[in-house]
């Protein structure tokens, strides 16, 4: 196999893709990835005009995007933590939006202890972040937060060294702790409980599809390649990205 | 070097092959730093142009994906953690060369230089992982939240300790010894010897301490992004969180593009800035004699 793919869109994605494009390149030496970002919309505009051979597209795909074909290669899932000493153990959707823009700022306002809340949320440009203000409809400017973290292992240490804190990160890296010892749990969602399974399922409700996506239906390097991003050589890759596989 | 021309060695080869050696390296050190303010520059100049400087100084806030770039509450957050954790950790530095070169027994005074050097060698990530799961939790049980200006503090004041005590104590051991038996002959007690003959003569060292740890204080990153809190605001107290412009590079960096991603080069030529009117303000203090 020969040739070069350009492969642009989504922020998100790019270092997934990157990396699978790595590993493709060393098994066919004769082949070019070349991964470009530039937003979801740009993976799409890109696709449709032609300018990319693949686009990555990090949400599910609109009504008016019927006419490419899309590729669904992992789910990013996002749970709110707490400290498992926090006597809490739901909020509905409203509460943390409350809580998130500073209008409840006690945990005795929600059922805990008489403890100021520590608002723990992620630095611009993360994806986690992205998928969080997406789903409660928030504002990064409205976010009040005493703590801004980089990645998920640091959101992880500090609700964990701070029982009264609440923070998110990637539903995977939130379950390898809590099943590792470390005093967090993880939130349900809408009664459903955050775990990689309800993630993989499409269930938990803080997750969204990953998906490359190509104008026409894929052929020769283009269809190789997303064969080989969906096949289980690259799990690997993507639990490193804490995102989840699609199948086990 | 000034006479080099007219130097009577300077017609065989191997001193002109070694002038030549020397004018290459020294070419290649003044370069990399051209290069990189050069660089800076260039990937800041996008925003520049077409976001303003007056921008970075006035907007309400910094949130680079909605096109506000306020950049100083993160200078205040820099200049802040500098200077508190200046002021504690020279005292403490110069004091504790003191014990060591004039007051600990022989016993002491090798394993506790080497303590102070072992304490120099300690990654910057082992001082924020242990601020983080040890110091901030303390702070936190104090006064909530926890991350804040004062744990920034107290961690950069321990990585930049050593640095301003092994410089103090090397200062310290080029001061002649007919100095200090000097004052001793005149009856001079020991403090009095270290504070009258010792301190004016070893302050040039000092000074040159002062200023590396001062460089590295701003210059620090991971232990700071690690216990600080990393909110955008200029903190009241010191039991607020706040954001260094290192850590503001490192925390975005990653996921930053365009617009975003050339803002981020903007505090690095903040930083920059940071650091040539410290040398600059150094220089001018010591008069030229910093190096001396």
């Amino acid at each position: 196999m020969t040739g070069k793919l350009v492969v642009t869109g989504a922020s998100t994605l790019a270092p997934l893709v990157a990396e699978i494009g790595k590993r493709f390149e060393r098994l066919h030496p004769a082949v070019r990835i070349d991964v470009q970002t530039g937003g979801s919309s740009r993976g799409i505009a890109d696709a449709r005009q032609g300018l990319a051979d693949i686009g990555m597209v990090s949400r599910a795909m609109k009504e008016d995007e019927r006419d490419l074909s899309a590729f669904s290669i992992a789910r990013d899932g996002v749970c709110i933590i707490l400290h498992q000493d926090n006597p809490v153990r739901a909020l509905t959707d409203d509460q943390v939006v409350a809580i998130y823009t500073g209008k409840i700022i006690n945990w005795n306002a929600v059922g805990g202890r008489d403890a100021p809340i520590t608002i723990v949320t992620k630095a611009e440009g993360r994806s986690t972040l992205e998928v969080f203000l997406r789903y409660f409809a928030l504002k990064n400017v409205d976010v009040k937060a005493h703590v801004v973290i980089g990645d998920n292992e640091q959101g992880v240490k500090t609700v964990a060294g701070n029982r009264h804190a609440i923070g998110y990160v990637s539903v995977g890296t939130a379950e390898y702790d809590a099943a590792h010892r470390v005093p967090i749990q993880l939130l349900p969602i809408n009664g459903v409980a955050a775990s990689t399974e309800n993630v993989r399922k499409g269930l938990f409700p803080l997750s969204r599809p990953l998906h490359l996506v190509t104008r026409t239906a894929p052929s020769g390097l283009a269809k190789a390649f997303i064969e080989y991003a969906q096949s289980k050589a690259v799990h690997d890759l993507i639990r490193e990205q804490y995102f989840v596989p699609l199948v086990d | 070097m000034t006479s080099s021309g007219s130097n009577t060695l300077s017609h065989w080869s191997t001193d002109r092959l070694l002038l030549w050696l020397l004018r290459g390296t020294a070419t290649l050190a003044g370069a990399i730093v051209l290069l990189i303010v050069g660089f800076l520059v260039l990937e800041a100049l996008p925003v520049l142009r077409h976001v303003g400087i007056g921008r970075f100084l006035t907007d309400p806030s910094w949130h680079p994906a909605e096109g506000l770039y306020n950049l100083t509450p993160m200078l205040w957050g820099t200049l802040f953690a500098m200077v508190g954790s200046v002021l504690i950790a020279t005292p403490l530095g110069i004091l504790s060369a003191v014990f060591c070169h004039y007051y600990a027994p022989l016993a002491v005074m090798r394993p506790y230089r080497k303590l102070i050097e072992l304490l120099a060698g300690i990654p910057s990530v082992v001082y924020g992982f242990w601020g983080l799961v040890v110091l901030v939790p303390l702070i936190g049980s104090i006064h909530p939240p926890g991350p804040s200006l004062l744990a920034g503090i107290i961690i950069l004041a321990m990585m930049i300790l050593p640095t301003i005590a092994l410089m103090a104590d090397a200062s310290f051991a080029h001061v002649p010894p007919q100095y200090v038996r000097g004052a001793a002959a005149l009856g001079l007690s020991r403090w009095a010897t270290i504070r009258g003959v010792v301190f004016p003569a070893a302050q040039s060292g000092l000074f040159t301490g002062v200023i590396l740890e001062t460089g590295r204080a701003i210059g620090e990153t991971m232990a700071i992004l690690m216990v600080c809190g990393n909110v955008v605001q200029t903190p009241h107290r010191l039991f607020d969180p706040m954001r260094t412009l290192t850590a503001n590079i490192a925390l975005e960096m990653a996921y930053a593009f365009g617009d975003h991603r050339a803002a981020l080069f903007v505090s690095g030529l903040v930083l920059m800035g940071l650091i040539v009117a410290l040398v600059a303000a150094a220089d001018w203090i010591s008069h030229g004699r910093i190096y001396g």
